[in-house]
């Protein structure tokens, strides 16, 4: 009974943290530590929470006590354990790359309680079994990401601003509708509750009303096609440490929910509603690609790739068997740390060469071979090159789709894993490879960038250790996978008389 | 666009607000207290509290104001957040579920029964966390028109 | 009464998305406002408009007598109220800053990261 509270600690942790450095927002020390030994700890409880949930099951905390369809209940199955784990991974090397690359103002402004109440809003969603409380957490964590969004205020950061607000405000409302909508048919809130009540009806045609709206609110969030134009505007323009958080994290929260909804809850009709999901997956896929390719400053070719990996995990959602299924979360688990840690290099990249403009750059793997090695690793995984993590994702989904026989799909993964490996190459021959186009670029010192150094390779050393490891990984995957495809038991643990 | 200054002193307005906050604000303390068992809350309150400071401001001017905050509003918030975080802390520690409302009843020798509980600590937490988000807000707008 | 509040609902959608349709950003944000209350008019309208007295318990009794109102959908409607407050003080807030740095109001003039 006692480690049931395991399931709060996520999100309580980076929301005390966030409020204490509030207090203290003018000592710079201070919120420092905060971040970085808060995000330590935060990882820390939630690496037990998730090991607690592959040794006992689903955990399931309901809030003040109030039992299962009537109160807010957090539940920790293994998908929500593990995006829980990531977002923490996130957490806690953009708190690390923050040290040395924040500056001043920005504290001030607030960056440090921001970073803590997007974490708690991440894993709020991440971890709530309530429908509510999940758009009440992506606000939390909308909220949090508009406002490191515009720091620093540059024109480019407004005008991405506005198109990021917009589409996201767009996606709350219409996830709001599609809340009320069903609490007006099924009267519940509970994801647990509203999938028994949503099954037991007679008239089915609602239900697919409502979840087409879910899919095109949460398909926004995720960036899916062909609403992901927010994305590529916005993401290349704040500061890197929060470019960083947002490609690891802020897209894939649409995709944990399209994954929660379309296997918890819309599940009568596959034909209709997954078939869908497939063609997005497709699209999502080739036209994030597709834009990447014209691209020729590093952020923005990797934002448009974020766009094409989420069509892979969609693909994963959309195949809807077991193999699939343990695809997408294994490629949501390799994804989210090799996306981060490219945006960091890209990071490292301008603090060494000065631009972030392919044509600007060069020569960096003369003057900086340790840079080259840790940018290979996770653009090679991004491309799906064995032994990393990406190939064993890709492997994995690829199988999946020639044995569901979604040739389409199979030949677009395929072919974009091709084109991601152009993209990279291409950010290799022009920044790496290439003379310098100036002959003597200004090169600080390097102990002044050790610390940017670390957090990478850490980043770097996960991806490699997935591709190496791949068997346990592949465990958990597997698990979530189950829980996921055989929802009997998240509804048993939520609902079935779990209170003390 | 050029940024416009607002200048209305208004003799009525100034006098009046002097009487007004500290009855605002003394409001705003009972709708925060009544919210135990009847209509009234820390939102609502909070908002009261935030339209008194408002009020100063725009009777006298910005700096009025932030004085009589004395703290940074965003500040509030750190300690409204806090305190309604800390409220969900206490059944752990008497084996109940995390958030479940405490409630500890003193007897005071003049005033009576005086019931203390953690909802009463979130919901103080939530009055500051109000205060301070909208004053957040209402003081960014007044310093972009000041400056 | 349910009907009449449908196409009133309706109307804010449509109104919603018209003005978010137009260049300035000032309309959008309208556009926005407009959405959000029409989200919480359709969940206050499909909770039940029946006439009950207010869901709260009085002193020493177990249960309410008589149809009450539906707390639920009240909450989360002042929920949605507050968050929807609070993302569009931002909004404005950052249109405000937006229209001072990039000089103009018109969206077809903002398209330096696209």
């Amino acid at each position: 009974m006692d480690l049931e509270v395991l399931v709060a600690l996520p999100i309580i942790i980076p929301l005390l943290l966030g409020a204490l450095s509030l207090t203290v927002l003018s000592n710079h020390s201070a919120q420092r530590w905060l971040g970085a030994i808060g995000t330590a700890l935060l990882l820390l409880c939630s690496v037990w929470l998730l090991l607690h949930t592959r040794e006992v099951g689903i955990q399931v905390l309901e809030v003040g006590s109030w039992p299962a369809p009537f109160g807010i209940v957090l539940v920790s199955d293994m998908l929500g354990a593990i995006m829980v784990v990531l977002a923490s991974i996130t957490g806690f090397a953009t708190a690390l790359y923050s040290l040395k690359t924040v500056r001043k103002r920005f504290e001030r402004f607030g960056y440090y309680p921001l970073l803590h109440l997007l974490l708690a809003g991440v894993n709020g969603a991440f971890l709530t079994g309530d429908i509510f409380n999940l758009y009440v957490w992506f606000e939390v964590l909308l909220v949090a990401s508009f406002a490191l969004l515009i720091l620093g205020g540059e024109r480019a950061q407004m005008e991405g601003a506005i198109k990021y607000v917009t589409l996201n405000l767009l996606s709350s409302a219409l996830f709001l509708t599609a809340i009320g909508l069903t609490y007006g048919l099924v009267g519940t809130l509970n994801m647990a509750d509203i999938a028994v009540k949503m099954a037991s009806l007679e008239d089915q045609k609602m239900v697919t009303v409502i979840a087409s709206l879910f899919l095109i609110a949460f398909a926004i969030k995720a960036a899916a096609f062909p609403l992901f134009f927010w994305l590529p505007a916005s993401y290349h323009t704040p500061q890197v440490a929060v470019s960083a958080i947002f490609a690891g994290l802020l897209t894939k929260v649409g995709v944990y929910a399209l994954y929660r909804v379309f296997t918890l809850i819309f599940t009568a009709d596959t034909g209709f509603t997954h078939e869908i999901l497939l063609w997005i997956a497709i699209f999502t896929m080739l036209t994030g690609v597709l834009g990447a390719a014209a691209q020729f400053e590093v952020r923005r070719i990797l934002s448009f790739h974020i766009i094409s990996q989420i069509g892979y995990m969609i693909l994963g959602l959309a195949l809807f068997t077991p193999l699939a299924l343990i695809g997408g979360v294994f490629y949501i688990m390799h994804h989210i740390i090799v996306k981060a840690n490219l945006f960091l290099v890209a990071g490292l990249m301008y603090r060494l060469g000065g631009s972030f403009e392919l044509k600007k750059l060069g020569g960096l793997y003369r003057n900086h071979p340790g840079l080259a090695v840790l940018f290979l690793i996770p653009a090679l995984s991004l491309a799906g090159v064995p032994p990393l993590s990406g190939f064993f994702a890709k492997f994995i989904l690829i199988k999946a789709g020639v044995e569901a026989s979604a040739w389409w799909a199979v030949g677009v993964a395929l072919l974009v894993g091709l084109l991601t490996l152009f993209s990279m190459i291409k950010i290799w021959n022009e920044a790496f490879w290439k003379a310098s186009p100036e002959p003597n670029p200004a090169v600080p010192a390097p102990t002044r960038n050790a610390l940017l150094y670390w957090t990478i390779g850490l980043l770097a050393a996960m991806t490699v250790c997935i591709g190496l490891f791949a068997q346990p990984i592949y465990q958990m995957a597997e698990m979530a996978a189950a829980q996921l495809l055989n929802p009997a038991g998240y509804i048993e643990a939520v609902l079935g008389g779990t209170t003390p | 666009m050029k940024p416009r200054r607002f200048n209305m002193r208004s003799l009525i307005l100034n006098t009046g607000s002097s009487l007004l906050l500290p009855l605002l604000v003394l409001f705003s303390l009972f709708l925060l207290l009544r919210g135990h068992d009847e209509p009234g809350g820390g939102f609502i309150g909070g908002l009261v509290a935030a339209a008194a400071v408002a009020l100063k401001l725009f009777a006298e001017d910005y700096k009025a104001a932030r004085d009589m905050l004395r703290v940074h509003p965003l500040q509030l918030v750190g300690i409204g957040l806090v305190l309604a975080a800390v409220a969900s802390l206490p059944p752990l520690f008497v084996g109940e579920s995390f958030f479940t409302a405490q409630w500890w009843s003193l007897d005071l020798p003049i005033f009576g029964e005086l019931k203390l509980s953690t909802p009463l600590l979130f919901d103080i937490g939530v009055f500051l966390g109000v205060i301070g988000t909208v004053l957040t807000v209402v003081f960014t707008l007044a310093e972009a028109e000041h400056s | 009464m349910t009907t009449l509040m449908a196409i009133l609902i309706g109307t804010f959608y449509a109104a919603a998305i018209y003005m978010m349709l137009r260049r300035s950003v000032v309309k959008l944000v309208i556009g926005l406002i407009l959405l959000s209350n029409a989200a919480n008019l359709l969940i206050f309208t499909v909770a039940g408009m029946d006439r009950g007295i207010p869901p709260l318990i009085p002193k020493g009794e177990l249960l309410i007598e008589g149809p009450a109102a539906d707390p639920l959908a009240q909450a989360v409607i002042l929920t949605s109220i507050v968050i929807g407050f609070g993302v569009l003080a931002f909004a404005v807030v950052l249109i405000h800053r937006a229209c001072e740095v990039v000089q103009t109001d018109d969206m077809n003039e903002m398209k330096g990261t696209d």
